[in-house]
């Protein structure tokens, strides 16, 4: 019995709140997660600085929401030291709707990425965000999958927690 | 590592995805299988042998049946490879729901 249930676990991990969709041998991935905030609010975590810096974790040292505009995102490590800088371009920036940006980390091999984000509102209190980001080859999408663990980039739940006791 | 990618054609499959989660629990002949789906017969053996190539499921002889498992052991590593990747973004988007609730409150008062 428990082996059956076990199984239908592993399968529901791709149906879960944040969904993957990674196919084999492609070059590119899309995100999608709903959210329990409106859509204005959701597009909004995206176009100012104060709140991306607060949930990316982030230095926003430049972010002009404009096509043509640009972007430069710096993250340290827990003890202050730049961990990496991250750069892109905007294509499409139209409010409550679609951003259009491509995305570059410095000093790694990774190459750059386009990232095609589009929001949709669902209800007056929830929306959907969908990432498609385009790698520049199926290897490097494969890379840069294992890249945010190997790294230890990935201090997001740390910060959830973090912000959780700054409200109490 | 050909294996894996195997692996991950396999599941990308929303039919396939459809047999596995109907064979979780109890092992089921290829008729049976079938019968659920409004495809082609052919389709669904062809849906079966790619899922058994790739060690998905495994078959077992009984009587003149030949029946259909799900190997647990193989669906763990497939959740495990993009699992990481995906509870990073999942972790992420968590902040942000938190942050702009606080933000909604904050500018309602």
């Amino acid at each position: 019995m428990s082996y059956g249930i076990r199984v239908i676990k592993y399968l529901n991990i791709m149906e879960r709140k944040t969904k993957i969709n990674a196919e084999d041998g492609k070059q590119d991935i899309v995100i999608t997660r709903e959210f329990d905030l409106p859509l204005e609010l959701l597009f909004r975590a995206f176009a100012e600085p104060e709140l991306v810096a607060q949930w990316m974790g982030t230095k926003v040292l430049k972010l002009e929401c404009k096509k043509h505009g640009s972007y430069l995102f710096e993250t340290c490590d827990p003890k202050g030291n730049v961990a990496f800088q991250a750069n892109g371009v905007f294509h499409e920036f139209i409010p409550n709707r679609k951003i259009t940006r491509t995305f570059e980390m410095d000093n790694v091999p990774f190459g750059v990425q386009l990232e095609i984000t589009e929001f949709e509102k669902l209800t007056d209190d929830t929306s959907k965000l969908s990432m498609h980001v385009i790698y520049e080859s199926p290897a490097q999408r494969d890379e840069l999958l294992k890249l945010p663990f190997a790294q230890g980039l990935n201090y997001a739940h740390n910060r959830l927690q973090d912000f959780m006791n700054k409200l109490k | 590592m050909n294996l894996r990618r195997d692996v991950f054609q396999a599941i990308a499959d929303p039919t396939r995805r459809a047999i596995l989660l109907l064979v979780a629990s109890q092992g089921l002949t290829a008729g049976a299988i079938a019968a659920n789906f409004d495809t082609a017969r052919p389709t669904v053996s062809k849906h079966l042998q790619i899922l058994t190539e790739c060690e998905l499921l495994a078959q077992r002889q009984t009587g003149r049946e030949i029946y259909y498992y799900i190997n647990a052991k193989k669906m763990k590593q497939v959740a495990d490879f993009i699992e990481p990747f995906r509870k990073m973004w999942d972790d992420r988007f968590n902040v942000l729901e938190a942050v702009m609730k606080a933000y909604q409150k904050k500018d309602q008062h």
